[in-house]
C-alpha cells in the first residue's frame, strides 16, 4: 500500500518536470516583457532534435545542449520579428506554436523506419537512470518519491531556484524587471534594451527545449505519427505562468499540481486497488476524465489566479507584457 | 561670448515625423549655470526638440555642440555620457521597484549582486545633492511631487550637468512648485544648466533667466527674462497680440439644476474617494471644484455621470431622480462629461478612431437601421473642427495622431455638441497652451450664458479664481467649503484644500446645501439612497 503511494509521489514529480522547464522559461520571457504563446511548438523543436542528437552521440548532454540551442534559435525567430520587426507577439507566437508542432511530425515522419530507438542508446539510457541522493533516499515513504530521480529532474528544481535567485538578488535581473515593467524607464538609463530581451527570451526558450527533450525521453522516444509528445504542455505551461505569479519558486508548486492530476490520469486505478474502501470511487470515473483533468484544471487555476489578484489589488505581472517597445512612438 | 561658454548649443536642428516637421532649422543655445525656460504652445515641437538632446529621437539634421564641442548623440545612453538628463513630463520610473532601485538600475558599476547597503548608498547620494529621499519606498505609493523629486536626484546621480525638465509644474500643487523651484535654484548654484519646458507663463518670469521661445516647430528668438513681460513673451508665442482676460459674465440664475447630498464613493483601491458630499449646480453658472490631484475629483465625476457606483447618497436632476440610472440615461437627462485624465488619451476617446467617429461615439445608434450614418458624422466633425478650430489633417485621422490639445478639443466638442443643461469638465485645459486654454475658458462661458451649468474641475487657481462663480473645496474627499470666487483668494483656497480651514459648516449652515430646492427636506428623506438601489440589484 505504501508503495503505491512512494510511486504515485515518484509520478508526479516526473509528470511536473517538463511543466517546470517550460514554466520557467516562459516566466524568464515574460519577465522580459513579451508574451510568447510559442512554448509548445518551442518544446516540439527542442524535443525533437535533441532526442535525434542525443541518439545519435549516444549522450544525454549532447541532447540537452541541442534541444537548448535549438530552442534558443526559435527563441531568437520569435525575437527577431517582436523586437527588431516589431511584429504582433500573439500572432508570432501562435506561429512559432503550429510550425514547431508542424516540425516535429514532419521530421518524424520523414525519418520513418529510421527513427533510432531508445534502448540503442545505452550510455543515453544510463545517464538519464535514477540518482539516488545520498541519505535523503533512504527516508521512508518519500525518499524514493523525491530523491531517486534522474538528472534532469534534480537540474529543473536547480535551474528554477537559480532564476529565482537572479531575478531578486542581482543587479542584471533587476535590470531585467526594469524592462518588463517599464521599458521606457529603462531605456533613458542606457540599459540596452534589444540586446538584453534578445538573450533573455532565447535563454528562456532553450529551458522550454529542455522540458521538450525530457517529454520524449520520458515517453520512451518512439515517435508517434498522430500525437506530439508536448501534447499541450505548453499551453498548460502559459497558464501555469499566471498561477505561479511570475515566480519561479512559486512554479515548483504549481506544477506540482498539475503533475499530481496528471498522474491521477495514469494511477487512478492502482490507487482504487489499494484502497478500495477511501478511493475505489477513482475506478468508476471513465479515463477519458482523467484525460481532460489538466486542462479543466487550468481554466480552474486561471479563473482562481484571477480572483485572487483582483482581490490582493494586482497580480505580480510585468507591466508592460505584450506590447512591443520602439523608442520613437509617439 | 567664447563658444565654449555654452553647456548646448544646437545650430540648424530639424526632425519631421512622417510628412509633418515638427522642428525646423532649430537654433538654441543654453549658457552655463542658467535657468532657460522653453515656451511654445502644443504642438510647437519643444518635447520633440527635447527628446532629441535626450537621445529619444535622432535629429534629421543639424548638429549638437555641447562645450563647444560637436557631439552625435544617438540613444539615451549617449545623452547620459554628455550629462544630459531630461525629467519627462510622463515620469520614467518602474512603480514597481523602490526609489533607490530606480536608481540603481542605471548605475554602471553595480556589480552583478545587488548589494545589501544599495538602500543606503542612493540615499548617501541623494543627501549629497541635498534631498532627503525614502529609498525604500516603492514608486507606486508616492506622491507626484515625491516620484518627480526622485527623477531629479536620478538624473543628478548618474552626473547630469544639464537638466532638462519637462513640463515640470503641470501636475504639481503651488507648494509643490514652489518647492521645485528652489531645487531648481539650488541646482544652478551648483554649476548646473537647466532647460525648463512649461506653459504657465507667471513660472517664467519667476524662474527663468532667460526664454527661447518656438513656434509651429521654428525657432522665434531668445529674451532676457528681465528684459521681457508676460503680453510679449504671449506674443512671441502666439505670433499675435491674444487678450489674458478672462470674463465672467453675471447671469440670471436658475434654480438648482443638479443637487448632491450626502454621496459617499469608493475609489479603486476600495477606499472612501468621495466622503459624505452634498452640493449643487444652478443653470448658468460656472462651479469650480479645487482640490489637489487625487482628492477625490475623478470619483466624484463617474458617480455623478454613472460610471462608477455610490456607496451611498443621492442625486436629484431638475427635481428628477437619477438614481439607478445608466450612463446613458444620465446623458440622455443632459447631463455630459469631459474628463481629461492625466494621460490625455484615457477616458472618453478612442485613440484609433477617426475624429468623425469619435464625435458620434455617443450617439452613433440614434440613426435608423443598422448601419452608421458616416455622411452626417463628418459633417458634425467638420462643423466642430470648424468651431473649435481644431487643428487636423482630415476628420478621418485617427485621434491619437493629433496634438495633446486638439484631442481635448475634441472630447469637449463632442459633449457640447449633444446640447447638455449640465457640463462636467475635468481638467479640460491640462497641458494646454495659452492660446487654446482661452479658447476653452471662451466656451464654457458660451456654455454658462446658454444657461447651462458647468462643473469646472480645475488646476489653476487663478484661472479658477477668474472664470468660475463657486468655488468649492475638495480635500481627502471631503467638502471642505463652496466659496463665491469674487470674494475668495488664492491663499484662502490653498489652505482650504491642504484641510488646514474649512468652511463646511460654518454657523451650523452646512455647505452645499441648496435653500431653493427642487425637492423639500421631506421628499429629500424618501428618495432612495444609490446604497439601498446598490445592494438591491447585486
Amino acid at each position: 500500500m505504501l508503495d503505491v503511494i512512494t510511486l504515485f509521489l515518484f509520478n508526479i514529480v516526473i509528470y511536473s518536470i517538463p511543466l517546470l522547464y517550460a514554466t520557467c522559461g516562459e516566466i524568464m520571457v515574460e519577465k522580459s516583457g513579451s508574451l510568447n504563446l510559442g512554448v509548445e511548438g518551442t518544446m516540439a523543436i527542442g524535443a525533437v532534435f535533441g532526442f535525434l542528437a542525443g541518439c545519435k552521440a549516444d549522450s544525454l548532454l549532447v541532447g540537452v545542449l541541442v534541444s537548448f540551442v535549438v530552442s534558443a534559435v526559435v527563441g531568437s525567430i520569435f525575437s527577431l520579428f517582436t523586437i527588431t520587426l516589431q511584429a504582433n507577439q500573439n500572432v508570432t507566437g501562435l506561429t512559432i506554436t503550429t510550425i514547431g508542432v508542424a516540425v516535429y511530425f514532419f521530421v518524424g515522419n520523414a525519418l520513418g523506419a529510421n527513427w533510432p530507438y531508445l534502448r540503442d542508446c545505452v550510455r543515453l539510457n544510463k545517464s538519464f537512470s535514477q540518482i539516488e541522493l545520498p541519505g535523503l533516499s533512504r527516508i521512508p515513504v518519500i525518499g524514493k518519491a523525491f530523491f531517486s530521480h534522474n538528472i534532469l529532474v534534480y537540474a529543473a528544481v536547480v535551474i528554477a531556484i537559480l532564476i529565482w535567485v537572479y531575478f531578486e538578488k542581482t543587479s542584471t535581473g533587476l535590470k531585467l524587471r526594469a524592462i518588463g515593467e517599464n521599458p521606457g524607464a529603462a531605456d533613458s538609463l542606457g540599459i540596452d534594451i534589444v540586446r538584453y530581451k534578445y538573450l533573455h527570451i532565447m535563454f528562456g526558450s532553450g529551458i522550454m527545449g529542455i522540458g521538450g527533450l525530457y517529454m520524449g525521453l520520458n515517453m520512451g522516444g518512439t515517435f508517434e505519427g498522430s500525437n506530439c509528445w508536448i501534447n499541450g504542455y505548453g499551453w498548460i505551461a502559459i497558464a501555469l505562468v499566471i498561477f505561479a505569479n511570475w515566480s519561479t519558486t512559486h512554479a515548483i508548486i504549481g506544477t506540482f499540481v498539475f503533475g499530481f492530476f496528471n498522474t491521477l490520469r495514469v494511477y487512478n486505478m492502482p490507487l482504487a486497488t489499494a484502497f478500495p474502501n477511501s478511493l475505489g470511487w477513482l475506478s468508476k470515473i471513465p479515463a477519458q476524465f482523467f484525460s481532460a483533468l489538466p486542462f479543466i484544471v487550468t481554466l480552474l487555476v486561471l479563473i482562481i489566479s484571477s480572483i485572487r489578484s483582483k482581490k490582493t489589488g494586482g497580480s505580480n505581472s510585468p507591466t508592460a507584457i505584450g506590447v512591443n517597445y520602439y523608442r520613437e512612438d509617439r | 561670448m567664447a563658444e565654449a561658454d555654452y553647456a548646448i548649443e544646437l545650430r540648424d536642428i530639424s526632425k519631421s515625423f512622417g510628412s509633418v516637421a515638427a522642428n525646423k532649422n532649430i537654433n538654441l543655445n543654453l549658457k552655463k549655470g542658467e535657468i532657460l525656460a522653453l515656451l511654445g504652445e502644443n504642438g510647437s515641437g519643444k518635447t520633440t526638440l527635447m527628446n532629441m538632446l535626450s537621445g529619444i529621437y535622432t535629429p534629421d539634421s543639424g548638429s549638437i555642440f555641447i562645450d563647444g564641442e560637436e557631439v552625435v548623440i544617438s540613444s539615451p545612453d549617449d545623452a547620459g555620457k554628455h550629462g544630459i538628463g531630461m525629467v519627462h513630463q510622463h515620469f520614467k520610473l518602474v512603480e514597481r521597484f523602490t526609489a533607490a532601485d530606480n536608481i540603481w538600475i542605471g548605475k554602471k558599476d553595480s556589480g552583478f549582486f545587488l548589494k545589501k547597503n544599495r538602500y543606503k548608498e542612493i540615499e548617501d547620494i541623494a543627501s549629497r545633492f541635498g534631498f532627503d529621499i525614502e529609498p525604500a519606498k516603492k514608486v507606486a505609493n508616492m506622491s507626484v511631487s515625491e516620484k518627480q523629486t526622485l527623477e531629479i536626484v536620478k538624473v543628478l546621480c548618474y552626473g547630469a550637468k544639464v537638466i532638462i525638465l519637462d513640463e515640470p509644474t503641470a501636475v504639481l500643487t503651488i507648494q509643490e512648485t514652489q518647492k521645485l523651484f528652489d531645487v531648481c535654484r539650488r541646482m544652478k548654484e551648483s554649476g548646473h544648466s537647466i532647460i525648463i519646458i512649461t506653459h504657465k507663463l507667471n513660472e517664467v518670469m519667476e524662474i527663468s533667466d532667460r526664454v527661447a521661445v518656438l513656434r509651429k516647430g521654428e525657432y522665434v528668438g531668445t529674451v532676457e527674462t528681465s528684459a521681457t513681460n508676460e503680453m510679449e513673451l504671449t506674443e512671441l508665442m502666439v505670433g499675435r497680440k491674444v487678450d489674458l482676460k478672462i470674463n465672467r459674465s453675471v447671469m440670471e440664475k436658475t434654480k438648482p439644476l443638479l443637487e448632491v447630498r450626502d454621496l459617499c464613493v469608493n475609489s479603486d483601491e476600495g477606499s472612501l474617494a468621495v466622503d459624505n458630499m452634498s452640493f449643487y449646480i444652478r443653470g448658468g453658472e460656472i462651479l469650480g471644484v479645487a482640490g489637489i490631484a487625487g482628492s477625490g475629483q475623478k470619483e466624484l465625476c463617474e458617480a455623478v455621470v454613472g460610471l462608477r457606483k455610490a456607496k451611498s447618497g443621492k442625486i436629484i436632476h431638475k427635481g428628477q431622480n437619477v438614481i439607478g440610472k445608466n450612463p446613458k440615461e444620465i446623458s440622455a437627462l443632459g447631463i455630459a462629461m469631459s474628463f481629461i485624465p492625466e494621460d490625455r488619451l484615457g477616458m472618453g476617446l478612442a485613440p484609433s478612431l477617426s475624429v468623425a467617429d469619435n464625435i458620434i461615439l455617443k450617439d452613433y445608434s440614434d440613426t435608423k437601421g443598422p448601419l452608421v450614418d458616416r455622411k452626417r458624422a463628418r459633417k458634425e466633425a467638420s462643423d466642430i473642427v470648424k468651431m473649435l478650430d481644431i487643428v487636423t489633417p482630415s476628420v478621418d485621422t485617427p485621434v491619437r495622431r493629433l496634438s495633446g490639445g486638439n484631442v481635448q478639443k475634441v472630447l469637449l466638442g463632442r459633449e457640447i455638441k449633444s446640447d447638455p443643461n449640465v457640463l462636467i469638465t475635468a481638467y479640460p485645459v491640462r497641458g494646454l497652451d495659452i492660446n487654446s486654454s482661452y479658447m476653452i475658458y471662451d466656451i464654457l462661458n458660451e456654455q454658462k450664458q446658454k444657461g447651462v451649468g458647468v462643473l469646472f474641475i480645475g488646476e489653476d487657481l487663478d484661472v479658477m479664481i477668474a472664470l468660475c462663480d463657486k468655488i468649492m473645496v475638495m480635500c481627502h474627499g471631503k467638502l471642505q467649503g463652496v466659496v463665491h470666487a469674487s470674494k475668495t483668494s488664492k491663499e484662502e483656497l490653498g489652505l482650504m484644500m491642504t484641510g488646514a480651514i474649512s468652511l463646511a459648516d460654518v454657523g451650523g449652515k452646512k455647505a452645499g446645501i441648496a435653500k431653493d430646492s427642487a425637492f423639500t427636506e421631506e421628499e429629500w428623506e424618501e428618495a432612495a439612497d444609490l446604497g439601498d438601489i446598490r445592494e438591491g440589484d447585486s
